[in-house]
């Protein structure tokens, strides 16, 4: 049996670059009008906020450049949308829904 | 952005594993929308009640479904397109162990090909690592594993299943599911034989590569409750497992989620049975048959219908075994008036019958039946015997007494 890394908490600043695991699947559900997000015996509801974030986790952009697009979609200020979706991305880096 | 709450995501409030499917009692608003949906969310697929472990608290029916009843691999195929086309979103696929069934694979690929989420629940004593490559190439999603005991205390975790050199088998399954890039779930039954290894079981999972542990305190229908009390841990060692727990949460945040199940001996409330009846989960037994919860065969009177003779929507929507304890019409006092009848539907209406008699009965589980502070007596008195009764392990030859641990497995495997 191959040794595995021991896995450390990820945690999420404006540089990380988050992705979602192959196994975690965002879904539109027709039937129900919804997004879902299945992963592992789990089924999440994001809000609007968190699919247009989690569309955009794509392993190459960063939370900041994430921020920025938002920014401009929305017309927002990119500071607060930053310290916004930074704390979004932890809640679902330790729900195991992104990694860094 | 639009609100300051942390949290944008909510779960919906559906878990299973192995053995011991159930529903979360947490409950969230949302939970108005899957009702309304009127599909459920999961499917239980019991592959077949075949396994080489012999495990006291098995979940499965005392009267255990043959291999010549069940279906055949076009049979689960055609329930896993109607469960896609009804709006199903994940297959828990277990037994008994699901990796007895040679067609496993072709049953995964047409579940995935249907963009069901698969999830395998097993005991992983049979899978071969080739098996597990073909699994994963058909679109497994996830592996949940099951254990006894922790790898320090090997000889305990195979008394418990009931199968040699099960631990250490188990241990190596998890490491290719690893080497793989699965996600890994390891799911550990706890009772009196265990449950001083909580802690040492929750380090385990981590070294083992786990995402998520199962905290599952043994539920005692079927073979558990035949075996309660040997099974059946004093409220102390329940409170003190909690505990631990809680600080393991912690101490282990964005590292493992830990999910855990109260038993229900020693709860306030009861556990909403399968998230109300007929509302998020669908089960389908080895031979077709189609129940609103994997014990619901022990409530005598109910009519099931099969998958041979009927589409799965339909059985779910107009089944009479599904409607009759559907929703909060047939409830009766004091579920009735209760605030909560909408968060834990009255409990568990197999525990209900079991104990009262009446499936429509308030379940002893809660504090609010008459018949509770009898019932909690009984786990105070058994968990509190000096020396356990012998395990009746789970076997087809049915409910003898007599404990014969070592049984060969049921396949040759390498």
């Amino acid at each position: 049996m191959a040794d595995v890394a021991p896995k450390t908490r990820a945690i999420i600043t404006s540089e990380t670059q988050p992705t979602l695991p192959v196994y975690i699947k965002l879904r539109h559900d027709a039937g129900r009008g919804r997004w879902l997000i299945l992963a592992p015996e789990r089924i999440f509801e994001p809000d609007d906020t968190a699919v247009e974030v989690l569309k955009l986790c794509d392993g190459q952009r960063s939370v900041a450049d994430i921020a920025n697009v938002l920014a401009k979609e929305y017309n927002a200020p990119q500071g607060e949308i930053l310290t916004d979706i930074v704390t979004m991305l932890q809640d679902l880096a330790d729900k195991g829904v992104v990694t860094a | 952005m639009n609100e300051n709450a942390p949290t944008h995501v909510k779960n919906v409030p559906v878990t299973l594993d192995a053995g011991e499917l159930r529903t979360e009692a947490k409950q969230s608003d949302e939970a108005a929308d899957v009702a309304c949906a009127r599909a459920p969310i999961g499917l239980l697929a019991e592959l077949t009640h075949k396994c080489p472990l012999q495990c006291p608290y098995c979940s499965n029916p005392l009267e255990l479904e043959r291999a010549n009843t069940e279906l055949s691999t076009e049979d689960w195929q055609r329930v896993m397109r109607e469960a896609a086309a009804l709006g199903i979103l994940q297959i828990h696929l277990s037994g008994g162990e699901p990796t007895a069934r040679r067609d496993l694979v072709d049953i995964v690929k047409t579940a995935s090909d249907c963009g069901l989420y698969t999830n395998l629940i097993t005991a992983a004593v049979l899978l071969k690592r080739d098996q597990l490559v073909a699994l994963k190439e058909a679109g497994l999603d996830h592996v949940q594993i099951s254990i006894q005991d922790v790898d320090t205390r090997a000889e305990n975790a195979d008394r418990i299943g009931g199968y040699k050199g099960g631990s250490e088998k188990k241990k190596i399954v998890a490491g290719w599911v690893r080497e793989l890039g699965m996600p890994l779930t390891i799911n550990a039954p706890i009772h009196r034989h265990n449950i001083d290894s909580v802690e040492a079981i929750i380090d385990y999972a981590v070294r083992l590569g786990a995402g998520r542990v199962e905290i599952a305190h043994v539920q005692y229908y079927a073979w558990a409750l035949k075996n309660r009390a040997s099974l059946m841990p004093t409220r102390e060692q329940f409170n003190e497992s909690a505990k631990i727990v809680e600080r393991k949460r912690e101490e282990l945040k964005g590292v493992l989620v830990i999910d855990s199940v109260v038993p229900d001996y020693y709860a306030k409330y009861p556990k909403p049975c399968m998230g109300g009846w007929g509302r998020g989960i669908i089960n389908v037994t080895p031979s077709g048959r189609v129940l609103p919860c994997h014990a619901a065969e022990s409530i005598k009177g109910l009519e099931f219908d099969t998958v041979r003779d009927k589409p799965l929507g339909e059985i779910w929507l107009y089944g009479s075994a599904f409607q009759k304890y559907r929703g909060t019409d047939w409830m009766k006092e004091p579920c009735r008036s209760c605030p909560r009848r909408e968060i834990d539907y009255g409990g568990c209406r197999c525990q209900a019958f079991a104990l009262t008699g009446d499936a429509a009965n308030t379940d002893p589980a809660c504090s609010l039946s008459p018949l509770h502070e009898q019932w909690a007596m009984v786990a105070e008195v058994e968990s509190h015997e000096a020396t356990p009764p012998d395990f009746v392990y789970r076997r087809f030859s049915g409910a003898s007494p007599k404990a014969e641990p070592q049984k060969a497995p049921v396949s040759t495997d390498a």
